[in-house]
């Protein structure tokens, strides 16, 4: 037995033990705020007492992380957005309106607050919190205090019984501690529902982000075209009437504006070129991620070195946001971190793509700082992709990203793991003879049985003394019931993750 | 040269008017065109069928609309080695001229399709690929040695000599960069001579073969 391990057990459990003893104090208060507020419509006690109780279940889930290893997220739903003026400079909440924000963001808070499932459930884990601590965590406590304190000595057989209990009580601690931590996850974690309303959000911000950077990359493009090309064709165009005019008069300033308007056109088409660049490189769109990412590393004034391993191309959007990002990232090595040597690994991990770019530089780089790097994380997460940036003062840096589904095939390409030799056995069994207990010794000897016929046939349950007759009855039916559902469970399991993923709900299997 | 006898050529570019232009501004200097095609398989068919005494290829070619037309010239000079090829494109990469230039049996121009303007310098281009010489263009060779300049030997170069060696990778003869550079021909090849001797290259009489060199050297640096 592991003395440390069970102290910190005895330690912990009874740390929060006794935090349960003061949440029967919470308790009392939530009652009578959930009375006052329900029962006479003093609706502002909604805000701190629920305030109250979300930074108790706070220090309950850090505990939980902490101590029981079963690190529990917060499960509320995202805060209500302040509430913006409308054109008329009126704040409106439902049909009411108001001069000031102040009461439509008071009305939203209180009602996100009792309208989120999660406030619910931390109330009924407060309450049932004293309780379930109190049995789980302190009960052995007593069971110890209990058996050292009665005089147990005159008999001897007693006496090791006590010192027995008291013992399973220290050593049953870290698994009462698990049981109480499994207790807590199960009404403080989030819920499906929830999960996704923070989902749906982030990916509302997402698509915003998105939607903007793109917009505003239209327009600079829009711009440049304007500024640029647009306006060297014209003068082209106004040259070329002049040499017209020109042409007989006098040749020779024909001739020289001729040259002017080549060299135009030659500045025209590189400004284009670098326009292109700047919207979808040539390279990426001919030779794809790799080779994009070679031709970067050979222009770039650093010494850079490239590792790529992937084996099929990602979708072009895909590689357009890796390239930028890599590019980006490059040109800060370059720029900030006063590296001379970079070394871009792009690999594929599973279905993610995942990329890391490590200089030596001097290190420092911070994403809440910089743009640059806030920019990638924006080009980023349209594909759900997270960038990590590890910058210790002093280098080196390390930027790494994952785009999670960047390989995704269409779902068909996939090779599935053959099932191990022992699941196909047992599969084979259970479907080749599930039907001999549920069927004839399980149902027939049943109707048998109920209808009292003295036929006993080849039903082994009939032979048996009465008192087991229905106990073997129902044990065939379990049995068999339970030998088809081993040989479904089994496959279904064992490509549950492909199966997720590639169903659809008009192609429920997964193809062949 | 007395008597010149005209060249052929296989050209491929998929832009109807581009081709036309280019095969009129061949033809007019006396090139035999003996096939424009439009497309990555109809040029790799010409290549190796016909066997002109040079090549010039767009980059992007139908059906695939990616690197096709490069894809097709690197095929056919490993069928046919030394198989004279010169490449142009809108965009110059130095990951292309690489490539091109890996076999080291020269022949080989990499240019912008801008450069087709200048009529005459397209042509002698051309022309310097027919007869085994090389043609970069003018933005690889600036990119290359951006990218190179933080390398120990290059820096060592003075700026004199950094702009011959620039002209000598573009593939000029030591007269026509003593034209550029108004310099007399021999201090160009003092120049030439200080740069080998600075890079350790062996000099050698083959004005190509130096220049591969040199293009040799400026990947390897890169590793």
């Amino acid at each position: 037995m592991d003395m440390r391990k069970h102290a910190t057990a005895i330690g912990r459990a009874l740390a929060l033990g006794a935090l349960a003893g003061l949440d029967v104090v919470l308790v009392a208060l939530a009652a009578a705020a959930v009375a006052l507020s329900f029962g006479l419509g003093m609706i502002f006690l909604i805000p701190p007492t629920t305030t109250l109780i979300r930074r108790r279940t706070r220090l309950g889930r850090r505990l939980n992380g902490t101590w029981l290893g079963a690190g529990t997220q917060a499960p509320y739903l995202p805060p209500p957005l302040p509430t913006k003026p409308q054109p008329d400079g009126w704040y409106r909440h439902d049909r009411q309106l108001y001069k000031t924000p102040r009461w439509p963001d008071w009305n939203k808070r209180w009602l996100w607050m009792i309208s989120d499932p999660a406030t619910w459930r931390d109330l009924l884990w407060l309450f049932l919190n004293p309780v379930i601590a109190g049995t789980l965590l302190l009960l052995p406590f007593f069971v110890i205090g209990y058996c050292l304190v009665t005089p147990w000595y005159p008999n001897p057989v007693a006496m090791s019984l006590g010192l027995g209990a008291a013992i399973a009580a220290v050593a049953a601690m870290p698994w009462l501690l698990r049981g109480y931590g499994w207790w807590n996850h199960l009404l403080l974690s989030p819920t499906a529902k929830s999960v996704l309303a923070g989902r749906v959000q982030r990916l509302d911000q997402v698509r915003l982000d998105a939607v903007d950077s793109q917009a505003s990359e239209l327009r600079r493009i829009e711009r440049d075209l304007h500024d640029g090309a647009q306006a060297r064709l014209v003068a082209m165009g106004m040259t070329l009437g002049a040499v017209e005019e020109l042409m007989d008069k006098d040749p020779v300033a024909a001739k020289a504006l001729l040259g002017k308007v080549r060299e135009a056109s030659s500045t025209a088409l590189t400004e284009l070129r670098g326009l292109v660049r700047g919207i979808h490189p040539p390279v990426l769109a001919e030779r794809g991620l790799g080779d994009a990412v070679r031709a970067l590393a050979l222009d770039s004034p650093l010494k850079v070195t490239v590792t790529v391993d992937l084996k099929t191309r990602p979708e072009s959007p895909v590689e357009s946001a890796a390239y930028f990002s890599i590019s980006e990232l490059l040109t800060n090595a370059a720029r900030h971190g006063g590296a001379d040597r970079v070394w871009i690994d792009i690999s594929a991990q599973d279905r993610a793509l995942r990329v890391t770019v490590t200089d030596d530089g001097s290190g420092g780089a911070d994403p809440s700082l910089g743009s640059g790097l806030r920019g990638i994380e924006r080009r980023l997460a349209a594909f759900d992709g997270v960038l990590a940036v590890s910058s210790p003062p002093g280098g080196p840096t390390t930027a790494t990203f994952d785009l999670p589904t960047a390989l995704l095939t269409g779902g068909c390409g996939e090779k599935k793991p053959r099932l191990p030799l022992w699941k196909v056995t047992v599969i084979g069994i259970c479907w080749g003879l599930g039907w001999l207990p549920l069927f004839p010794q399980g149902v027939a000897a049943l109707v048998l049985k109920l209808t009292g016929q003295s036929e006993l046939s080849w039903f082994y349950a009939l032979y048996l003394p009465e008192p087991w007759q229905w106990p073997a009855i129902i044990f065939n039916i379990a049995l068999g019931v339970s030998m088809y559902a081993t040989a479904m469970l089994l496959p279904i399991r064992h490509s549950r993750r492909r199966w997720m993923a590639e169903a659809t709900p008009s192609r429920l299997w997964f193809c062949r | 040269m007395v008597l010149q006898v005209s060249l052929r050529v296989v050209i491929a570019e998929d832009l109807y008017l581009l081709r036309d232009g280019l095969v009129h501004l061949l033809q007019a200097h006396d090139f035999e065109v003996v096939a424009a095609v439009e497309s990555g398989p109809e040029l790799l068919r010409a290549l190796t069928g016909q066997r002109p005494d040079v090549a010039v290829v767009d980059v992007r070619l139908p059906p695939t609309f990616t690197d096709e037309g490069l894809q097709a010239a690197l095929a056919a000079r490993k069928a046919i080695p030394g198989l004279p090829v010169l490449v142009l494109s809108q965009h110059v990469e130095q990951l292309y001229a690489r490539e091109l230039l890996a076999d080291g049996s020269g022949a080989i121009g990499y240019l912008l399709k801008d450069r087709v303007f200048n009529a005459e310098q397209f042509v002698d281009a051309v022309r310097r690929v027919a007869s085994g010489g090389t043609a970069m263009d003018p933005e690889v060779i600036a990119k290359l040695l951006v990218s190179t300049a933080r390398h120990e030997p290059l820096a060592a170069l003075t700026p004199r000599e950094r702009e011959v060696l620039e002209l000598m990778a573009e593939g000029r003869s030591n007269a026509a960069i003593s034209q550029r550079l108004f310099l007399s021909e021999s201090a160009v090849g003092k120049h030439t001579a200080s740069i080998f001797g600075k890079l350790d290259l062996v000099p050698s009489d083959d004005d190509n073969r130096r220049v591969l060199a040199v293009l040799t050297y400026l990947n390897a640096a890169r590793g």
